[in-house]
């Protein structure tokens, strides 16, 4: 396996201005497949989850899942698509073990949706718009596992061993137009899009939108053009990028090895790429050929999908809020600054946080138990902070029996691991474990007197209006009583004593 | 004139992996002349006001509810597989695709 050469990226990018484009595959979580009543389920044992639809049998008749069909109008609608008052499924002829049919069945000239949209927003805040060619409903193809050779890759295999659990499950195949002008912030966008697809499909919940488990596909094209020309360049298109991650690197590595190309002279090769997460790189895969003539002809056993817009209307007033949109509007709402919000996003705990004032919390107060107890105790635990065993009810009675002064802010987070520990609700804890803050003046009283007595010079310091050394006898009644007493009262019941005004 | 030649007829053939011998590529290559240029009399015959027909029935809307029906089990999905390894249809490995 040669080694590419490449150009480092500033280079590519004072010589060249990258054009990218985009194909991702959503796999929708109907519970059947998109033409067989066999489950759609992941990770079930080889060969099971099919019937003999799924298989191609001879004679056999496909049936299209209408829930399928919603979710692909979903998503349509949800990219600011039109939709398709009429379209068609149609063969996509290919051999290859994965699809035992030797078609697949998808959309070709008449995709479900069409002409659309995506505002994407930049770490900074720069808002890219990424125009949506088409999403168009197709079905998945088997599993494929290459054996013998090098380590499951395709080069040097022995033999294939498939599962067909995967085949006939829906998908909806998302493609931009060519996005131009993004320039250096390329690779950047590219993982912003195909977040943005991944969030707004599990937002409308039509898909799981896991990545690792192929829920959510990219294939990323990329050419590079000198500045100022306006045809593309040849492009190439890097299959199956399966991490956000992976996506802003391949699309960082196909252009710095364009870049390198077109420095040499050479043309760029129009041929598919694979990406290799190891070396953070991509190999040739095949060139496009004959075997790309796909032969698309209208698929006879289905009959044409119509769309009435009624039917559309309905389904587009079931849409969620956009989580772009939900975004903004929460932030305004809560009174976050830019780098708070954007914190709490990152920690995963918008959500958390929404649910937590929705209970009756302030923002400020939900904030400061997720973000400075919470998502730091998750973590250890290696869990989602929504995973930790935290409800917002906890929250509400913690903060609670803080405001009442019942408990301290040091004996809450005692109380937070006791709620997490098992141990009941937050009043059961103060309870059993004896938190409770010493209220009652008595004990205190007795505490100061002996607090003030070991340190009279500390007392006739204060008397003589030295306030600030009042401390040293608080921490003295603090210690005295293992930390249970209001220190905020404690104060108060000190200058009460000594006749001075705090 | 004719719309498809030889040449078509052996690309056709090798998209779809039938093999084709040279006597046969003359006669398909006549034959399916003939289907083309009917083919054409009839879109002649239609006017620009009929639409392409995929289907011949106007039928629409054929779906099924997302309800879970039958399955095999993996022997009788693996039953008529001229080879299988661990529940798996094993297959000869193909190089020239990804």
């Amino acid at each position: 396996m040669s080694v590419d050469a490449t150009l480092s990226f500033e280079e590519a990018m004072e010589k060249y201005d990258p054009v990218l484009g985009f194909e991702v595959h959503v796999e929708l979580n109907t519970k059947t497949k998109m033409f067989s009543s066999a489950p759609n389920v992941f990770g079930d044992e080889p060969n099971t989850n099919v019937n003999e639809v799924d298989l191609g049998m001879p004679g056999v008749l496909p049936v299209v899942n209408k829930t399928a069909v919603e979710s692909s109008i979903k998503i349509g609608l949800a990219l600011n698509c039109k939709i398709a008052e009429t379209c068609r499924f149609a063969r996509k002829n290919y051999f290859y073990p994965d699809t035992p049919k030797n078609f697949q069945t998808s959309q070709y000239d008449e995709p479900i949706a069409y002409d659309g949209y995506l505002d994407i927003e930049l770490e900074d805040g720069t808002v890219f718009r990424v125009e949506i060619e088409r999403a168009h409903m197709e079905e998945d193809a088997g599993k494929l596992t290459h054996m013998g050779g090098a380590a499951g890759r395709i080069q040097g295999a022995d033999y294939s061993l498939v599962d067909y659990n995967r085949s006939g499950v829906p998908l909806v195949e998302i493609v931009t137009k060519p996005i131009e002008g993004a320039g250096s912030r390329a690779p950047e966008l590219a993982k912003a899009y195909v977040a943005a697809v991944r969030e707004i499909v599990k937002n409308l919940g039509v898909s799981d939108a896991k990545m690792e488990r192929g829920n959510v596909r990219c294939d990323a094209n990329v050419s590079l053009r000198p500045h100022g020309r306006e045809r593309f360049g040849i492009r190439s298109e890097t299959k199956n990028v399966n991490s956000l991650r992976a996506v802003e690197h391949a699309v960082r590595y196909e252009i710095q090895r364009h870049a390198a190309v077109l420095d040499s002279g050479e043309p760029v090769i129009q041929e598919t790429r694979h990406w290799h997460e190891d070396t953070r790189s991509t190999t040739s895969g095949r060139p496009k050929s004959d075997a790309d003539d796909y032969r698309y002809f209208p698929e006879p056993d289905l009959v044409p999908v119509v769309a009435s817009r009624e039917w559309v209307e309905e389904l587009r007033a079931t849409l969620p809020e956009p989580p772009a949109e939900r975004r903004k509007r929460l932030k305004e709402a809560w009174g976050y600054s830019d780098l708070e919000f954007r914190d709490v996003v990152n920690a995963g705990v918008m959500d958390s946080i929404e649910e937590t004032i929705a209970a009756g919390a302030s923002a400020d107060v939900a904030r400061k138990w997720w973000m400075g107890e919470i998502v730091g105790r998750a973590k250890v635990a290696d869990v989602d902070p929504s995973e930790l065993g935290v409800t917002p009810q906890v929250i509400v009675e913690l903060n609670k029996l803080v405001e009442d002064g019942k408990i301290n802010n040091k004996m809450a987070t005692q109380v937070l691991d006791g709620v997490l520990a098992g141990e009941g609700t937050p009043a059961e804890i103060v309870e059993k474990r004896g938190l409770a803050v010493v209220s009652d003046d008595g004990p205190l009283l007795e505490a100061i007197d002996a607090a003030l007595a070991a340190q009279p010079d500390v007392a006739e310091k204060i008397r003589g209006g030295k306030v600030q050394a009042i401390g040293a006898i608080v921490g003295g009644v603090m210690k005295a009583t293992r930390g249970q007493a209001d220190a905020g009262r404690v104060r108060e019941l000190i200058l009460e004593k000594l006749g001075v005004q705090g | 004139m004719a719309a498809i030649n030889r040449d078509d007829v052996a690309h056709l053939a090798r998209l779809a992996h039938i093999e084709m011998s040279a006597e046969e590529l003359d006669r398909m290559a006549v034959e399916l002349a003939v289907i083309v240029d009917s083919v054409k009399s009839v879109s002649e015959a239609a006017g620009e006001d009929v639409p392409a027909t995929s289907h011949p029935i106007p039928l629409t809307n054929v779906f099924r509810e997302d309800v879970v029906g039958h399955t095999f089990t993996a022997e009788q999905a693996l039953s008529g597989a001229p080879d299988a390894f661990e529940n798996r249809f094993k297959v000869p490995a193909i190089l020239d695709e990804d």
